[in-house]
């Protein structure tokens, strides 16, 4: 077992464990915590399973197999950033109806309370 | 006149200015009902503005930007059912002599937005020859894709039709919103014009458009009116 391969299954180990606690103490909500254990799965799939590895590295052309792994790591970062810029561009649109509302309604009151 | 007029002011700390603003179109007509969206000021715009009587004042929680606060502002109208809206700046750079000729423009019933141009005749504050570089820069990229030109698009000074103000409350910039407001209200088919106003340079305070924000300005008013102009009209 190569040095790179061991590293790689104890990060995804971790990875996973991690998420893994945070969502059981409501750090992460159980919705945004299934795109992670889904990366961290397929990651120490790839890492365990070394033949499987390199089956897709000779498919995709990479000579040397664990940098598909980075190759991977790399894909995965990418869409979970875009995950959470589709989040926060959500939340940012709720926060401004939020706030426009808390605006409107703080009018009516005043209103009411001077009648 | 039978149609209900609503001037709104998008303001953040604008305590030098606001209450001058708000009493010169209380000269021209005392019809008029003037809305003041105070932006999460940190100084007492709030305050001033409340204290010309029946100004209508309402308080953003949190500091929104302007698309946000003038959103804010149209969907007070739409909820009132006012039949002409005018946006204006309350720093004092719109000269208020103009509000009744946006609004005699909208009494036909006929345009849905109209845009004060400081270009049309030439005169007053005319704004730097960098800016008016990227302004025609826009004016082109606008060209093309609403086929129409519009002198002046990042005019803030413009009156809207109810029917306008109701697609802006589903959707509105958040920032820098005048150029993209065009191509929403002509994808959505509104009929926009433009009318000759002049501008004065801003009483106080500095344009928040300088330097590396000027780039991100054109940069981003590009981009979104490039996506803009390939999305469904109805979205």
């Amino acid at each position: 077992m190569d040095k790179i391969q061991l590293i790689m299954i104890c990060f995804s180990f971790v990875l996973l464990l991690f998420i893994i606690i945070l969502t059981r103490f409501n750090r992460i909500k159980v919705q945004y915590s299934l795109i992670w254990l889904f990366s961290g799965s397929i990651l120490l799939l790839f890492s365990v399973f070394r033949s499987l590895l390199d089956t897709m590295a000779q498919f995709v052309g990479i000579k040397y197999a664990p940098s598909l792994i980075l190759l991977i790591v790399v894909f995965i970062g990418f869409i979970l950033g875009i995950h959470l810029s589709i989040i926060i561009s959500k939340l940012t649109e709720e926060n401004r109806t939020l706030a426009q509302e808390i605006a409107l309604f703080a009018n009516r009151i005043e209103k009411l309370e001077k009648e | 006149m039978d149609k209900k007029i609503l001037v709104i002011i998008p303001a953040y700390n604008e305590s030098f200015s606001i209450v001058n603003v708000i009493k010169s179109i209380k000269s021209i007509s005392t019809y008029i009902d003037i809305l003041v969206i105070n932006d999460c000021s940190i100084d007492n715009t709030e305050e001033l503005a409340r204290s010309v009587e029946s100004t209508i004042v309402l308080n953003l929680p949190i500091n929104m930007g302007i698309g946000g606060a003038i959103q804010t502002g149209f969907k007070y109208a739409a909820n009132k059912n006012y039949d002409i809206i005018v946006r204006m700046d309350g720093d004092g750079q719109h000269d208020p002599k103009y509000v009744l000729d946006l609004i005699k423009t909208m009494l036909n019933g006929k345009n849905d937005i109209v845009i004060g141009s400081r270009f049309i005749n030439k005169k007053g504050f005319q704004s730097s020859f960098v800016r008016r570089f990227g302004k025609t820069i826009l004016q082109f990229f606008i060209y093309l894709i609403t086929k129409q030109v519009i002198s002046d698009s990042t005019s803030g000074f413009r009156a809207y039709s109810a029917r306008a103000v109701k697609i802006f409350c589903k959707k509105y910039p958040d920032d820098y919103p005048e150029p993209e407001e065009v191509i929403i209200a002509k994808k959505n088919r509104l009929k926009v014009i433009e009318i000759p106003v002049e501008m004065r340079s801003r009483d106080y305070g500095k344009s928040s458009i300088k330097g590396l924000n000027s780039i991100y300005y054109m940069i981003k008013v590009i981009i979104a009116s490039l996506i803009e102009s390939i999305r469904s009209s109805n979205g």
